[in-house]
């Protein structure tokens, strides 16, 4: 769901939208991280999606990707299926993140202070980790309208860049 | 072929970022490209997981081995055929094979029997590795992967590769 409203809001080679294989995007940003260390990697996911592999965040930890950002949207509930709840009400994933060898980790609960803590953590030496309290949002958005291998072929130019 | 032969064989054929969960039959494999910092070998704590970083690391301009038992890829599944296979990642793919013709403990006899028809059943060209055409093999795999976009799943039976 996140890959959409980012795809509708505004589309760029540089979003790699994952559209299937939940759970998976703290480890793909990982991996493009450790690749590219010259390059910034944001990763941003709901709560569904980071409670499914909470394993990535202690391998991100491990690995400690100076230049690795993730983010989670937690609306405590599986949005695109129709809103079902997640367990997250009361999961510190802020903490998860810091005790799993985050260099930062911090939570947030307006838009002024997740900008805030952003402009921050943009020139702070990572991983770092903005856990984001949201309100849940019931809006149909459109699905992503680019072929997956595109997705991908222009991801890849984008990051392999010099 | 011995365990280091085989790493280095596969660092001469360009291949550059090394993740995965071990297995006994993997045991001295994984321990070789942990040991050498050259491989850059990173543990995962789920194949899945391993998979979403080779296709992360991949985007960034890497060549990518996935070592897993083939208990891993029940994990995998969903990572193969919603990340993978449908934005055409050409990831190599190293698979023990516990509960060959099912002599194992028995919770690796029910997979040991349905590997193979796993891989064909989503189409991932998959090679069972044999002692003579090791670099035959390899070769042909980076030839498919080259050409279609495609993983290539090799499989590694108990005593193959010492």
């Amino acid at each position: 769901m996140i890959s959409r409203k980012l795809f509708s809001i505004k589309d760029r080679p540089q979003n790699f939208y994952m559209l299937g294989s939940m759970g998976l995007a703290s480890a793909i940003g990982l991996g493009a991280a450790l690749a590219r260390p010259d390059k910034k990697i944001i990763v941003l996911v709901g709560d569904g999606n980071i409670l499914m592999s909470l394993g990535a965040l202690a391998t991100i930890g491990k690995m400690s990707p100076k230049n690795f950002i993730h983010i989670v949207l937690d609306n405590e509930c599986h949005e695109s299926t129709g809103g079902q709840n997640t367990v997250s009400s009361i999961t510190k994933l802020d903490i998860i993140a810091s005790s799993s060898g985050f260099s930062n980790s911090q939570r947030v609960e307006s838009v002024e202070e997740l900008k805030k803590v952003m402009k921050k953590l943009l020139n702070t030496k990572g991983p770092s980790f903005i856990h984001a309290k949201i309100e849940r949002e019931r809006v149909d958005v459109p699905r992503v309208s680019i072929e997956p291998p595109e997705i991908k072929n222009r991801f890849m130019k984008e990051l392999t860049k010099n | 072929m011995n365990h280091k032969e085989f790493c280095t064989l596969l660092k001469n054929n360009g291949f550059n970022f090394y993740t995965g969960v071990p297995c006994s039959i993997l045991g001295n494999i994984i321990n070789h490209l942990s040991k050498n910092k050259q491989f850059a070998y990173v543990p995962a704590t789920r194949e899945d997981e391993a998979l979403g970083m080779a296709a992360g690391a991949y985007m960034g301009g890497k060549k990518p081995v996935v070592l897993m038992q083939n208990s891993g890829l029940g994990v995998s599944i969903n990572a193969l055929t919603s990340l993978v296979l449908l934005y055409k990642f050409p990831i190599l793919l190293i698979i023990s094979w516990r509960g060959y013709k099912g002599k194992d403990a028995p919770e690796h006899i029910l997979m040991g029997k349905y590997t193979l028809k796993f891989l064909r059943s989503t189409n991932i060209p998959t090679k069972i590795l044999s002692k003579k055409s090791l670099e035959k093999q390899l070769g042909e795999s980076i030839g498919i992967m080259k050409n279609q976009g495609k993983p290539v799943a090799l499989v590694l039976k108990r005593g193959v590769i010492d």
